[in-house]
């Protein structure tokens, strides 16, 4: 499809300038404007389509269970501002040629200038919800990059940042409204969305959605009280606030109130909420922008006050008004465009902004004071503009209105006053900057600008001519499309045309520019009255609002991450105990209804061990090999347990990790302090741990009283039905671990290898303290290799190896299997270490922990890729009988490949932890670079 | 029998806990190690208590419920992992910060436990005596 590249060519054309920076200025210019300009033309060449209602689409699925999809069509509303960015923005392009200077870098500003024309582009043309989100929050950030364009100047940034955090702000509104649309309607297409109106508007979240909808679009499009970022934007380059702050990004805000406008409005609380903010912006741009002395600052009020008139239409319950809005938007994007260029043309030829400096500029630029006339003269309503026309429209409907009830006769009342403001400042920008006497003290005398620097100028008067002398003719089809998005039951007949006859939105025009004659002339007594106001930088005002609310955080964060790990595991405790409480708050009892069994003496004595082993731990915590000593009571007896309660296999894993354990410790032990000072726990302290240890420990011991009275539903059923026939197995567990369930099996080595390595990575170049005494001063002892101890280790190898292959070959039938059989082996090989020594260990088989690790982890997963060469899932198991004389009957699994890549993983971690961990006090110590010390 | 069962949890978590929130790293890891002994215990007992009936097929025979003892079996192992990590990154933390306090600052009784050795720190004996233990 054509329409794709509307969107992806000027994504693109990004790139283009970056690529020709160093070229000459206007080969940049037109290298950048080529693939926009062939966009426009595939847009072009599409209206016939969409004027006949058939309207081109694209969509790809993308996340197909989330209702992601890259989707974009064109139907009106996406046309008309399609071509007011692409068409806008070519004038910018060439405009932007001659207004940077040479210092400033051109790639950098036309990449950005494209990313924001694609972001623009991505918002009107989107078909779903996500998606024009994504772009839209893409035309604050490029916004950002453009505002900040000179970043050395600190009224640019600070500009860039306040737009960015209050539009930003704004589409996270936007985001949670767009996904409420999308869980009430069932679906983020945004076809389908319009086509749900009933839906929406019955639904009983439609306040908090139309509200968060309308504060995206409100913060976007610059209205009463989220304003105050426009005008610091305008320290943009001039360029920049033509094109985003008057014609497309500001605009993106009433577009998202016109995509919704057939779904969300037609609702009193849209009507009330959409027109008061719309006149409030109104009249208060348009009386603000009448004391501005800035050139830019008067035209960014004035288009906070269009903005405001364009929601105030949208905002108002008659027919046409939606049409007028629309109208207006056109109409407002042309004259503003030009007046931005033409203030930016006298900035750069005289060297100014300031209208109380600029004075009389007619006698030495009246070609490009021609142009400024006539679009101020459009933007102050002034017939045979296209300006004009909208406003009329304004004022018709703003008489048949009833949005307010009886209150419905103040809105035409202070329309005209906002159009009287209007044409005041209007007059004030013309008087003022050509008239008025003499330039006071510019920087330089001004001139005409370069030709082409005018032209962009020059078409925008001339379409605002056109417009405002043939409106039918020329937009009236656009418009025609337009509505057919707004109202998709059908649009009311209308006809723009210059002369209605005499009536009351002609009265009130003759009003407004007599008005606003009037109040031009009474300026000084006007602009005395400001002055007596206190000046307020809604820069600094923001910026403080900032720092405090960043210092707030800051004390929140200290608060809560202090840096102490005490501190991180209290929080930690307590959120689980809090998590674990509440629900056992609301259970009724503890006691379920399963029957207890009886207690026999073994299990009391296990019980009574594990008590005392676990107190004494705590209680001789600070003599740390007693402490050992009962920790390891304690994890023998719980291996106990487990061969009690029928669970061989725990019972064997419990035990050789136990002894795993305790090499570890008594290792660590010999770099730990050995005195562990008790003075400095306050009793306070004590008290208040003993607490939350009781309270923890009484609710998990409730918690597993509970469970174990309760009946459970298991899922093993299944398992124990399908061991044999299935998995090729009668020791259940073992086949959950290497068939059922090894795919977590998988993930579970996985874990073990990268402790390893990470204990690897640990302990390299570590440069530790080495005591070489106990703590009573007792030097270690001389004979660190006893003899016996080397033979009888020796001997016991071979022994020991042949076991742990026993295990593991009976695992799959009877307790046993990889892990058992890796715990078995590697504790035979480090019992050679601690005999024999790291030295003699490297010269009689230098074991390469890591390459264990790396084959086992290898052999499991090809194991399980195995199953993809006959087309079955990963880990698909496989097994069968074979039959060999001597041996006799016996089985083949591949669960018994998968078991030996968890034996070999088991052997390389273990080993890994406790033989790098021993090799500390040694010259096979690791090392940072990898070389032995 | 339960009721013992839920209480030795109970005792065992209160104690790990204890030892949790101290500022040593060894009683810390102690308690992680205790706790690992509770957890999997409480794992364990999701599935009932049974006497004799271990989950190896044969014929007409009652079985334990063997998917806690499948999941807790790979817990002991993880467990392992875990406390080791956590072991070496107390003692890595003693080499690098001088102490064996979680939050990295010394007490005055830590630098009383090491004050006998002064003089010998980061001196490995078999660069010293050429391999010779002292």
């Amino acid at each position: 499809m054509d329409l794709i590249w509307v969107p992806l060519l000027p994504l693109f054309g990004a790139l283009v300038p970056l690529i020709l920076g160093r070229y000459p200025r206007s080969m940049l210019a037109l290298g950048t404007a080529l693939l926009p300009a062939v966009a426009l033309g595939i847009v072009i060449s599409l209206i016939p389509d969409v004027l006949a209602g058939e309207y081109p689409s694209f969509s790809a699925e993308w996340v197909p269970l989330l209702s992601l999809q890259v989707s974009f069509f064109l139907d009106g509303l996406g046309l008309m501002f399609t071509l007011l960015i692409l068409g806008i923005g070519l004038l910018v392009i060439l405009y932007a040629r001659y207004y940077l200077s040479p210092q400033d870098d051109a790639g950098r500003f036309y990449a950005s200038l494209l990313l924001f024309m694609t972001a623009m582009l991505g918002v009107v043309l989107s078909a779903n919800l996500i998606q024009l989100w994504f772009f839209w929050e893409l035309t604050s950030v490029s916004s950002f990059l453009l505002i900040s364009f000179w970043s050395h100047r600190s009224d640019a940034r600070k500009g860039a940042r306040m737009a960015m955090t209050i539009t930003g702000a704004g589409g996270l509104a936007l985001l949670a409204g767009l996904i409420l649309i999308g869980e009430v309607v069932g679906s983020y297409d945004l076809r389908t969305v319009l086509a749900s109106g009933k839906l929406l508007a019955d639904s009983a979240l439609y306040p908090v959605i139309m509200i968060l909808v309308l504060l995206g679009a409100f913060t976007k499009s610059a209205q009463f009280p989220f304003h105050s970022w426009l005008p610091q934007a305008m320290a943009a380059p001039t360029p920049v606030s033509s094109y985003l702050h008057s014609a497309t990004m500001v605009k993106a805000g009433i577009f998202l109130m016109a995509r919704f406008y057939p779904v969300l409005s037609h609702t009193e609380l849209w009507f009330a909420v959409v027109s008061l903010v719309g006149l409030t912006t109104l009249l208060v741009g348009a009386y603000t922008a009448l004391f501005k002395h800035d050139l830019k600052g008067l035209l960014a009020y004035s288009t906070i006050s269009h903005l405001g008139l364009i929601t105030l239409l949208l905002g108002l319950d008659t027919q046409l008004a939606s049409i007028a809005a629309m109208f207006h938007v056109i109409n407002h994007a042309v004259f503003k465009a030009s007046l931005f260029m033409a203030a930016g043309i006298i900035d750069h030829e005289s060297g100014s902004r300031d209208m109380r400096k600029l004075n009389g500029l007619f006698r030495y630029m009246p070609y490009t004071a021609t142009l400024a006339m006539v679009a101020a003269s459009s933007m102050a309503g002034v017939p045979l503009l296209n300006g004009f026309l909208s406003k009329e429209m304004l004022f018709a409907e703003a008489l048949h209105q009833e949005t307010l009830g009886s209150l419905s006769w103040l809105i035409p009342l202070l329309v005209t006053i906002g159009g009287a403001l209007a044409v005041a400042y209007s007059l004030r920008f013309v008087h003022d900057v050509f008239f008025n006497g003499e330039p006071v003290g510019l920087p330089k005398t001004p001139h005409e600008p370069p030709v082409f620097m005018r032209v962009p100028v020059e078409i925008l008067v001339v379409i605002c001519l056109l417009v405002g002398i043939f409106p039918q003719f020329i937009v009236g089809d656009l418009l025609m499309a337009v509505g057919a998005s707004l109202m998709p039951a059908g649009v009311p007949e209308f006809s723009i045309s210059i002369w209605h006859g005499f009536n009351m939105p002609l009265l009130m025009s003759l009003l407004a520019v007599s008005g606003g004659v009037a109040l031009y002339t009474q300026r000084k007594s006007m602009f005395a009255f400001q002055s007596r106001f206190a000046e307020v930088d809604p820069k600094l005002a923001f910026e403080q609002g900032m720092q405090q609310l960043v210092e707030r955080a800051v004390r929140i964060q200290n608060w809560l991450d202090n840096g102490s790990f005490q501190r991180y595991s209290l929080w930690l405790i307590l959120t689980a105990g809090f998590a674990l409480g509440y629900p056992l708050i609301h259970m009724a009892e503890a006691r379920g209804r399963l029957a207890v069994t009886e207690l026999d003496l073994v299990s009391l004595g296990g019980a009574l061990l594990l008590i005392v082993g676990s107190v004494a731990t705590v209680l001789l915590s600070h003599q740390r090999l007693l402490a050992l000593v009962t920790v390891s009571v304690v994890g023998l007896v719980v291996s106990m347990a487990f061969a009690w309660f029928s669970a061989p296999d725990l019972a064997l894993t419990q035990l050789s990790v136990e002894v795993a354990t305790i090499i570890l410790f008594l290792l660590a032990l010999y770099f730990l302090p050995q005195k562990i000072g008790l003075n400095h726990l306050s009793p306070g302290r004590i008290v208040r741990d003993l607490g939350i240890a009781t309270a923890s420990g009484a609710l998990v011991g409730t918690l597993t009283y509970a469970m174990l009275t309760r009946p459970v539903e298991t899922i093993s059923d299944f398992f124990t039905a399908n061991a044999k026939t299935g998995g090729g197995g009668t020791n259940v567990v073992n086949v959950i671990l290497v068939d059922f369930r090894g795919f977590d099996t998988f993930g579970e080595i996985t874990v073990l290898a990268i402790a390893a390595i990470g204990i690897y990575k640990l302990l390299a170049g570590v440069r530790l303290f080495v005591p070489s005494s106990d703590m009573d001063g007792r030097p270690w002892s001389e004979d660190r290799h006893p003899v016996m101890l080397m033979q009888i280790s020796q001997s016991l190898l071979p022994l020991a190896l042949l076991v742990s292959a026993y295990i593991f070959l009976r695992g799959h039938n009877m307790p046993g299997g990889g892990f058992i059989a890796g715990l078995i082996t590697a504790i035979a090989l480090i019992q050679q270490y601690i005999a024999n020594g790291v030295y003699w260990m490297r010269v009689h088989g230098d074991l390469k922990f890591q390459w264990f690790i790396v084959s086992g982890l290898m052999i499991a997963f090809l194991s399980g890729v195995g199953s993809w060469a006959f087309e079955r899932p990963f880990l698909t198991s496989w097994f069968d009988y074979f039959y060999l004389p001597l041996v006799g009957k016996f089985e083949l699994a591949s669960a018994m490949a998968f078991d030996l890549g968890v034996y070999l993983t088991v052997i390389g971690a273990t080993l890994s932890i406790l033989a790098n961990l021993g090799k500390l006090t040694t010259a096979e110590r690791p090392t940072r670079t990898g070389e032995k010390a | 029998m339960e009721l013992v069962y839920s209480v030795t949890v109970g005792i065992m978590v209160t104690c790990s806990v204890f030892l949790m929130l101290r500022g040593h790293t060894f009683a810390i890891v102690m308690g992680l190690t205790l706790m690992s002994y509770a957890v999997n215990l409480f794992l364990f007992a999701s599935g009932g208590l049974v006497l004799n009936q271990p989950a190896i097929l044969a014929e007409g025979a009652e079985y334990s419920d063997p998917l806690p003892q499948a999941l807790v079996l790979t817990a002991i192992v993880i467990g392992f992992a875990m406390t080791a990590f956590a072991l070496i990154l107390a003692i890595r933390a003693r080499a690098d910060l001088g102490n064996d306090q979680v939050d990295g600052k010394a007490t005055s009784s830590d630098i009383l436990a090491d004050k006998d050795h002064e003089g010998q720190l980061r001196q490995h004996p078999d660069k010293a005596t050429g391999g010779k233990h002292k």
